[in-house]
């Protein structure tokens, strides 16, 4: 897997995700997503880019637009030095939440890409990966 | 405290003609000229109003602090000027450039004033230069809020527009929502709609997400509970535009919206609205 273009999006506020949320809507039409992978990567990005600012207190978007044979996609890193998870597998469980949201939006998330990697540890920080293909 | 000296403010008044000349020829060379948001006869206007300001002001005032009474005039000048910019849409560099060109030409009549005292020609090009920097940022500053002002308007203007519940028919509200569903703009929306459920003693409200881009777990959550706000108000909500990428996208997301009734576009709710209450439409013969 090769990295053509890269770059990093701050995520500091509520608004930051909708700027986020375009900024990847942009560059999944330069990778010739189809509408329904576009609008699916989009909401990932939405769930994602939301946890970093809500529960991480802040945090980065690094992307990059990645080819790999004949397939072109997006890789996505969302960054944050929040408290991080102690129990991953419990966080993804569908409709477990530590806040007041839904519960869905990490393992939705995770169901709305390609590939999708999660570390984290108390005090840490979470470092999520995720992958979309054309 | 630095007060210009007097040989410097009579040097200003006694050259003004050639100063603004210098002015506007040093405006002109910069382009500042060339844009036809602006002519020329304004910038020369403003300049001769600028020039005589500035000379009756520093004669009284100190040059190092803009925030005193004698500076008023002079500032509000500047204010209206950096206003009348913005509203032009001419961008803040192109004000300031204003202010900023008078230097030239100044520090040359300086030259010529002080040409055989080099301390004092030292002190005055300082002060003079100090002077001006303070006005530009004036100008800045006031061209910034005067932006700001135009952007928050038309959010409040957006806001406002983004929330129209209008009546379909008797009985029938619809709620076409547009752009990104926060917190802060879903309570208004639930509220507007509430409302008018209550005026108008409608049963059935139907809520449009054709215009919403993106739907996560948050604008889901912000449906559901609207949703069933409108429930408890005995009246019954139909959600319409759901897209086929925000089909497969909600499917995959997990989300659940079992309980309530969904429609792929308005036309469709319509129809289901009108048959609940007992109507039927038919072609006039």
């Amino acid at each position: 897997m090769s990295s053509m273009r890269s770059g990093t999006f701050a995520l500091r506020s509520e608004q930051d995700v909708v700027l986020g949320r375009q900024a990847v809507r942009k560059l999944a039409l330069e990778c010739g997503l189809r509408l329904v992978d576009q609008t699916k990567l989009v909401t990932a990005v939405s769930e994602l880019a939301r946890n970093a600012v809500i529960y991480g207190g802040g945090g980065d978007m690094d992307w990059a637009i990645v080819e790999e044979g004949a397939r072109k996609g997006v890789q996505l890193v969302f960054r944050d030095n929040g408290p991080g998870i102690p129990d991953i597998k419990q966080a993804m469980t569908d409709g477990w939440t530590s806040g007041n949201g839904l519960g869905l939006g990490l393992a939705g998330a995770k169901r709305l890409v390609d590939q999708f990697d999660i570390q984290s540890a108390p005090g840490q920080g979470t470092r999520v990966t995720i992958t979309k293909w054309n | 405290m630095s007060i210009l000296k007097q040989a410097t403010i009579d040097a200003i008044k006694q050259n003004e003609s050639a100063l603004l000349t210098a002015w506007i020829a040093g405006l002109e060379q910069e382009g500042s000229l060339s844009d036809n948001r602006i002519t020329r006869d304004e910038v020369s206007a403003q300049a001769k109003d600028f020039l005589r300001l500035l000379v009756a002001a520093s004669a009284v005032g100190d040059a190092a602090d803009l925030s005193r009474g004698e500076w008023a005039e002079s500032r509000q000048f500047l204010e209206l000027l950096s206003r009348s910019r913005a509203q032009r849409g001419l961008d803040s560099q192109h004000t300031a450039r204003f202010i900023f060109s008078l230097k030239r030409p100044l520090f040359d009549q300086l030259q010529t004033t002080y040409a055989g005292d080099p301390k004092a020609l030292s002190n005055e090009v300082w002060a003079v230069s100090e002077l001006l920097d303070l006005l530009g940022m004036h100008t800045i500053r006031a061209f910034q809020k005067s932006r700001e002002e135009v952007i928050m308007r038309q959010q409040e203007e957006l806001l406002e527009l983004s929330t129209p519940v209008v009546k379909l028919w008797d009985g029938v509200l619809a709620l076409p929502m547009i752009g990104t569903l926060d917190s802060q703009r879903t309570q208004v929306v639930m509220e507007s709609l509430l409302q008018r459920i209550v005026e108008t003693g409608s049963d059935i409200a139907i809520i449009d997400i054709t215009g919403v881009p993106t739907v996560d777990t948050l604008v889901a959550q912000h449906l559901l509970k609207t949703v069933t706000a409108i429930r408890l108000m005995g009246a019954d909500c139909i959600i319409s535009g759901i897209r086929p990428q925000i089909a497969q996208t909600i499917v995959h997301l997990g989300l659940d919206l079992g309980g309530i009734v969904t429609k792929a576009n308005l036309a469709d709710a319509l129809a289901l609205a009108l048959k609940r209450s007992g109507l039927t439409v038919t072609r006039a013969e």
